[in-house]
């Protein structure tokens, strides 16, 4: 139990390397305020590996329990189908209080993306299937609740302040070389 | 397959192994309801025994369960939820995170059924976090004990329905 059992593709969102000695994947929800705690030290810890870690986000709305999580997943997807994903990623997570659909609308709009394109998304579901898939992977791969994260295929069940996530990126880097 | 599951047996713990009959039990679902296990014969029963409601992440195993009840009805199977808080508890709490799938009290006498289950820690006085998946025909098939603070997830279970003959 808690392997990644959806390997990282070219179809995911990432950031660094494809080859970088470390896949870092969290599966998170931008309704979760826990996620919204992750989402400043994630960043701290690709600025501290630089380019030896990729990261990957994964859609994992608890939409029964967050009511704007699956919307704001398609809207990420949405944007990211337009090449915009990471800009639209940390909109949602930097504004995740006022999280609804004003806030998609102003952040499509800044974006210079369309926004009856994304009423369209939204109304015709066009990314809810993209968002199921992720949300399955993780279920199969023994993501329990948000974030999660998996470092090279392994579920990190430690926290995920700066020091604990760092310390076991440098493990994983440590047990691939001498494997 | 004649046997279910039996060749996969995961037994961790004190917990009811697979191949035995499920203890049969009549549990208060709501103040005024009742759920019986034997009423679920003819389709998979998931049993989730967990230590108490209001846990307070997201990480909440029964909200995760909520969330994968699609999945699990693929299979036609039915979710109950099993700990030692008392019906109103499990009301409220069940209200407050919108669950669509019963919380049974194993109130009185405290945590008979997570006993018959193997599934009770009477030093704190909680069930176990234990899952058991019964086969139609109301033998355990699976059965596996979490640490106590551990969230299982749902990969084990979802494994452990596909692994059921038809």
């Amino acid at each position: 139990m808690a392997i990644l059992k959806a390997p990282v593709t070219v179809e995911d969102h990432g950031q660094g390397p494809e080859d970088a000695e470390v896949t870092l994947v969290e599966y998170g929800d931008y309704e979760c305020p826990h996620c919204g705690r992750a989402y400043p030290i994630v960043h701290q810890v690709q600025k501290h590996f630089g380019e030896r870690l990729r990261f990957v986000f994964r859609n994992f709305p608890l939409s029964q329990m967050h009511p704007h999580a699956e919307a704001a997943a398609e809207v990420a997807e949405f944007a990211g189908a337009q090449g915009k994903f990471w800009e639209m990623h940390g909109g949602l997570f930097e504004n995740q209080e006022r999280l609804g659909e004003a806030l998609f609308l102003e952040l499509t709009k800044e974006l210079k993306l369309s926004t009856t394109a994304l009423h369209e998304a939204l109304e015709q579901k066009t990314f809810e299937a993209r968002v199921r898939a992720d949300f399955t992977g993780g279920i199969r791969s023994g993501v329990n609740g948000t974030p999660t994260f998996f470092i090279n295929g392994h579920r990190h069940n430690g926290s995920f302040d700066f020091d604990e996530l760092v310390a076991a990126i440098r493990e994983a880097m440590i047990t691939r070389k001498s494997a | 397959m004649a046997q279910s599951g039996a060749s996969n047996i995961t037994h961790s713990g004190g917990v009811v192994p697979a191949g035995t009959v499920a203890p049969n039990f009549t549990l208060h679902a709501t103040p005024d309801q009742t759920v019986t296990l034997s009423d679920f014969l003819g389709r998979p029963v998931i049993l989730a025994f967990y230590p108490a409601d209001w846990s307070p992440v997201c990480g909440d195993q029964m909200a995760l369960y909520n969330e994968v009840l699609p999945e699990f009805q693929k299979f036609g199977a039915e979710l109950l939820g099993v700990s030692v808080d008392g019906a109103w508890c499990h009301r409220a709490f069940a209200e407050a995170r919108h669950l669509h799938f019963p919380l049974l009290a194993d109130f009185e006498p405290k945590g008979a059924v997570a006993r018959q289950y193997g599934a009770y820690r009477a030093a704190d006085g909680v069930c176990e976090r234990a899952l058991f998946i019964i086969d139609k025909n109301g033998s355990i098939s699976w059965s596996y004990c979490s640490p106590i603070a551990v969230n299982p997830g749902a990969d084990g279970i979802l494994e452990a329905l596909e692994d059921l003959p038809e």
